[in-house]
Formats: structure tokens, sequence, C-alpha cells
């Protein structure tokens, strides 16, 4: 092996003639034959591992993709689910992608601002030190908490006299469950995203920014309003489109706290605020349902969602890179 | 070109412990013939040896005329500590209108700490704490309210800062109250013309104002920032190494800026190259371990020093 070695790592090193130019430079998989058999069986183990994750990914892709485009009809995006025995007689899923969309508005309409706010607040006060730790930690804690226990939590406290308006009611039995009650707890889902992303985008603006504006005579609040918040709109961004795809990828708290009934059953006579207090389904939960395993089992039609579900998320993902690019764009040195 | 001394010298002077020798009159001989015309000392890198001064004394300063001087800001024993650790020792100076004031000294010698203290941006440091007294035309600037106090006396840094915003926008912010979007964008537009204009820059944007300032070069929106700092209609103007992240043509062009500035504003310069005080300052203060150890002409400092230690900073012996 040594022979091997050192003949190979001494002899491509021959010189060029000195009248030809200069040969190009060989690129690292080109010359890596001349490298020691420890340093190529590692080459090769990074190369599976790196092919074997593309692989896996690709597999589920094109198995959900292939499923999908198998069983999607267009009139499954504007037709109800209907109760029947056979796929074809068991409608589309209008509801539950609508019902993705409105839980996806409510929670990220809460923790948008609130998580906003909660890093604005710890990247630029963090006073007192001991609070700023408090709620630091929080943040993470409901970063790694599980959503059926937050949503456990959520049915205790829209069953609560106090937010009894917001949740289904049926002959005078308050179930805690209803959009309202699903979109709060999963506000909760995103909020870690949301928080994490904007402070991150908010401590990578220089210092010397920051006192650019004081140093002409502007508050704190107006530095923070006028120069931070449009200086970090790529991370906020970031962050509310990094909550939406788990806050719809969500669905323990779904199950849990929205009902899951497959069309919407609204409370009362308001047209739209009847719905948000009503129970109803969202992708996720319509998955669950129809899977091969659920109660339901429509796999057709739970593979046509998985294939917009993803379609939707893959599309979120999308924005999240673009503006992530574009915040390395404009940076100051 | 030779300006009154000021009467805080002769104090600092005599708390300083190398007083006790005698001034040294020799050093107008040791000028050296650098007046190649185009103003690039770059003797600095040469150490002429001790008891030397500097090779680029002589080289050409850019056109300058006399201005009438006002007296703008009175440094008096003022000392400035982070915690325990003191960074300025009861340094008194004078900041007037129609010079330029250049801070020198090596790194952590307290004359960034002494510009921030000018405009109390050293109050954001939690841990710093201020003795003395500085005034802006009489008035202690510890009675007037921040925000007010950095109207009138801004400031531009090391790095060109502009905020990730349009070039008008850029300007129009520090015309615009506190948080406030747009009191009627055209009803600004004159003042913000006039600020680029005084900075040099309207040339150079005046077609595109709505372009982001981040996308343009350093010398640009380091130039940006002096605009910036101008549009408040300041009395002084504050710049902490402002050329230091830029390239040689940007820095001339700021400099020979600065130099038409100080006409209509009191400017102080922090700066660690001693050919660019050398070229702008009217007067030079030289900082050293938190002692203003000298303070003179930018002639008379780099020309014939009195303190050894002056002499051998500006000869580079050390820094």
């Amino acid at each position: 092996m040594s022979d091997a070695t050192i003949g190979g790592g001494v002899q491509p090193i021959t010189p060029a003639p000195p009248s030809t130019p200069p040969r190009q430079r060989q690129s690292a998989s080109g010359s890596s034959s001349a490298w020691r058999l420890t340093d190529r069986l590692g080459l090769a183990f990074a190369w599976f591992l790196g092919l074997l994750f593309c692989a896996i990914t690709a597999a589920i892709v094109i198995f959900l993709v292939v499923q999908g485009i198998r069983f999607l009809r267009p009139y499954m995006l504007w037709t109800n689910p209907k109760v029947s025995y056979t796929q074809s007689g068991s409608g589309g899923f209008f509801d539950p992608m609508i019902g993705t969309f409105i839980v996806a508005a409510i929670a990220i309409g809460i923790a948008g601002p609130v998580g906003v706010g909660v890093a604005v607040w710890l990247s630029e006060y963090a006073r007192p030190a001991g609070l700023a730790r408090a709620v630091e930690s929080t943040v993470e804690m409901l970063a790694g908490a599980p959503s059926v226990v937050l949503a456990l939590f959520g049915i205790l406290l829209f069953e609560s006299t106090v937010f009894a308006p917001l949740s289904y009611t049926s002959g005078g039995v308050v179930f805690g469950k209803s959009f309202f009650a699903a979109g709060a707890i999963l506000s909760l889902v995103a909020l870690p995203y949301v928080v994490s992303s904007v402070r991150e985008g908010l401590q990578a603006i220089p210092n010397h920014v920051r006192e650019a504006s004081y140093a002409v005579g502007k508050t704190k609040i107006a530095t923070i309003r006028r120069v931070l918040l449009p200086a970090a709109r790529p991370s906020v961004i970031t962050g509310y489109m990094l909550g939406i795809g788990h806050v719809i990828g969500d669905t323990a708290i779904i199950v849990l706290l929205l009902g899951d009934t497959e069309t919407f059953q609204g409370v009362g006579h308001v047209p739209i605020l009847g719905i948000l207090r009503g129970t109803g389904s969202t992708l996720t939960s319509y998955i669950f349902d129809n899977a091969p395993t659920g109660d339901l089992n429509q796999p057709n039609k739970a593979y046509a969602a998985a294939l917009v579900l993803l379609l939707i998320v893959l599309g979120l993902n999308l924005i999240v890179d673009v503006f992530g690019r574009r915040s390395k764009e404009l940076l100051w040195s | 070109m030779e300006l009154n001394r000021p009467p805080a010298v002769r104090r600092l002077s005599t708390a300083s412990p190398v007083t006790a020798r005698p001034p040294r009159t020799e050093a107008p001989t040791l000028v050296n013939g650098n007046g190649n015309g185009n103003g690039n000392g770059n003797g600095a890198g040469t150490v002429n040896g001790a008891g030397q001064t500097s090779s680029f004394v002589g080289a050409r300063r850019p056109d300058r005329a006399s201005v009438p001087t006002i007296d703008r800001m009175a440094v008096e024993q003022v000392s400035i500590a982070y915690g325990s650790k003191l960074a300025v020792k009861e340094v008194s100076l004078p900041i007037r209108q129609g010079e330029v004031l250049a801070l020198i000294g090596p790194s952590g010698c307290g004359k960034t700490t002494l510009l921030r203290s000018l405009n109390r941006l050293t109050e954001l440091t939690k841990t710093a704490s201020l003795t003395g007294q500085i005034t802006l035309d009489g008035t202690d600037i510890t009675t007037l309210e921040p925000t007010a106090l950095r109207r009138r006396v801004t400031m531009v840094f090391q790095q060109p800062n502009p905020f990730p915003m349009s070039v008008f926008d850029n300007v129009a912010y520090v015309l615009r109250d506190q948080a406030k979007r747009r009191p009627r964008r055209e009803s600004l537009r004159p003042e913000v013309e006039t600020a680029l204009a005084r900075a040099g820059l309207l040339d150079e944007v005046a077609d595109n104002l709505d372009h982001p300032a981040l996308r343009l070069s350093g010398g640009q929106q380091q130039r940006l920032c002096i605009a910036r700092a101008l549009a408040a209609q300041p009395e002084v103007l504050l710049l902490d190494e402002p050329c230091s992240a830029l390239d040689p043509r940007s820095t001339a062009v700021i400099e020979d800026l600065v130099v038409k500035l100080r006409e209509q504003v009191a400017v102080v310069i922090v700066t660690h190259n001693l050919q660019q005080a050398y070229r702008i300052a009217d007067h030079v203060g030289f900082m050293y371990l938190g002692e203003l150890v000298e303070y003179a002409s930018a002639t008379a400092l780099f020309g014939s020093p009195r303190q050894q230690r002056t002499k051998d900073y500006v000869s580079g012996a050390f820094g």
C-alpha cells in the first residue's frame, strides 16, 4: 500500500514542458485517485450518504407525485367531501383546503405580530436580563413541545367560560373546538419560528447602523420601526413562511381542536364568524382520515390531497429561499 | 493659517508628565520637500528615526480659504470611564466652526470615545460614565435632550452605513419627525437635494434618487452618510475614521469635502491616518492612553511637536 500511495502521491506532479501553456487545474474528483485509501473510502462514504438522502427524498416526492397525479382530479379542488363507501362518490376536499388556509391565516395573524414583538424585545431591549432569559427559554420550550400537548391545553382553554364564545357550542355544551381554538393554539407552533428568524435578522444588523440612526437624533422606537424592521424584512417573511409551513403541516392540533368534521359545521347565523366558531377540517386531518389506516379509508383522496399539501409547502419553501437569498444580497460590510 | 492656540493647551501641557521638557524649536529644518503635488504622502511607512518628524510634512494640502472661526463646543476637563477603566483622562479642547479638528493617536487611546461623548453616544454603553463638562454654544450638553443634541451634533461612522432604503429616503429619514412616514415627499425634495449637494453626491445620484442606497459604491455610501448627517443642519459634524473603509480616490473626494464643509460646520475627525490628519486638519489633538498629549495647529504638531511622545508617534516610532 505504501508503495502505491507514495508513487501515486508523487507521480502526477510532473512539471509541464516550459514551452507549452500550463495544464488546466484538475478537478477535485479527478485528482482523488491519487489520495490515500482511507481518504478515498471516506469520500465514497460521503458520496453514498449524500446520494442516499437524495434518493429517499426523491422516492417520497416521486411516490406522492405519481400517486397524486393518478388520483387528483380537478373537481376535487372545488367539491366538498361526501359520505360514501366508494372512492368515486366521496367528493373532493374543498372545505379542508379552505380550512388549511383559514387556520394558517389565524395562526400567523397571531404569531406574526407577537413573534416580531418578542423578537424585537429580545434583540433590542432584553431588560431585565432575567426576564429576557426566561422569555428565551419559554420560546425554546414552545419549539420543543409536542403539538398534542399544546392541543390538550387548548381544549381546556377553549372549554372555559372566557373563551367559550369562540368555540363550537351545541345545545349549551361547549366543545372547545373551533377554527379560533385551532388557530390560536397553532400560533404557538408558528411563534418560535417567527421569533428566531426575526431575531436572527435583527442581530445580523451591525450596531453602527443603529448608532447611525441615534446619531441623527432618532429615538429607539423610530430606529426600530423605520430602520431595523425594514432591514430585517426578509427575515420576517422567512419566519412567517416557516411558521405557516409548520402550521399547515400539523395534524394533532387540528384533530383535537378543530373537531375533524370533514365539512365546515358553523355555529349561529353570522356568515364568517359562524364558520370560524365552528368545526371543520384541513388537508392534514383530511389525509389522516382518508389514509389507508384512517377512519374513512379513501386512499385515493388521501394521495390527491397529499400532493396538494406538498405543493403548497414546496411553494412556501421556495418563497423562503428567494427571500433568504435576497437578505444576503444587501448587507453592510 | 496659524490660528489662535486655545487657553486649554497650557493647562494640559502642565498636567502631562513629559511637559517638563522645554518645547523644541529645531523641527522646521527637518521638514523634507516631499511636495510632489499629488498629496499622496505615502511616507508614513518610512520611519525617519527618533527625533525626526514625518516625511509627509510639507506635502500638498488641499487648497483652503482662511475662514473666520466661531467657537461651537468646549470640552472641559472631561474624563470618561467604562466601568472602572478610564478611557479619557481630563481632556480639554475647543471645537470651532471654520476649522477641522483631527484627533489622532494609537488604537485604544480614547479618541473615538471622546468623539462619541460629544453627542452623548457614549451613553448607549451602559457602563460608561463621564465627568467634566461639554458645552455646545455655551449650554451644557447634559441639559439637552439627547435627540435634540444629536441633531445639532451629528456623526458619520467608520463603516458606511446607509439605511436599507432609497437614497432619497436615507436623507429624508432625518428630516421627518421621529417615526412618521412621509410628510409630503415633494416638500422634502429641496432639503434632500441640498444635503446631497453639500455632500458632493447630488450629481452622481440625481437621476436615481429612488435606488436602494446599499447599491451605491462604498465612497458614495459614505458621502450619503455625510449628506444624512448634514440634513439635520448640525452645528458640529463628527467623523469617526470616515475613510478607513474606502479606496484612495473616494478618500480624496471626502477629504476635499471635509475641508470645504468646515466653513459651515465645526468638523471633528478621528483618524488613524496621520497623512490624512496633516492634509485636512487645521488643529490636531494627539491622544495617548486617554490623555490629550498635545493640541496644536496641524503644521505645528507635525512639523515641530513639543512633546516627545507626539514626536515619536508622528515620526512612526510607535503606533
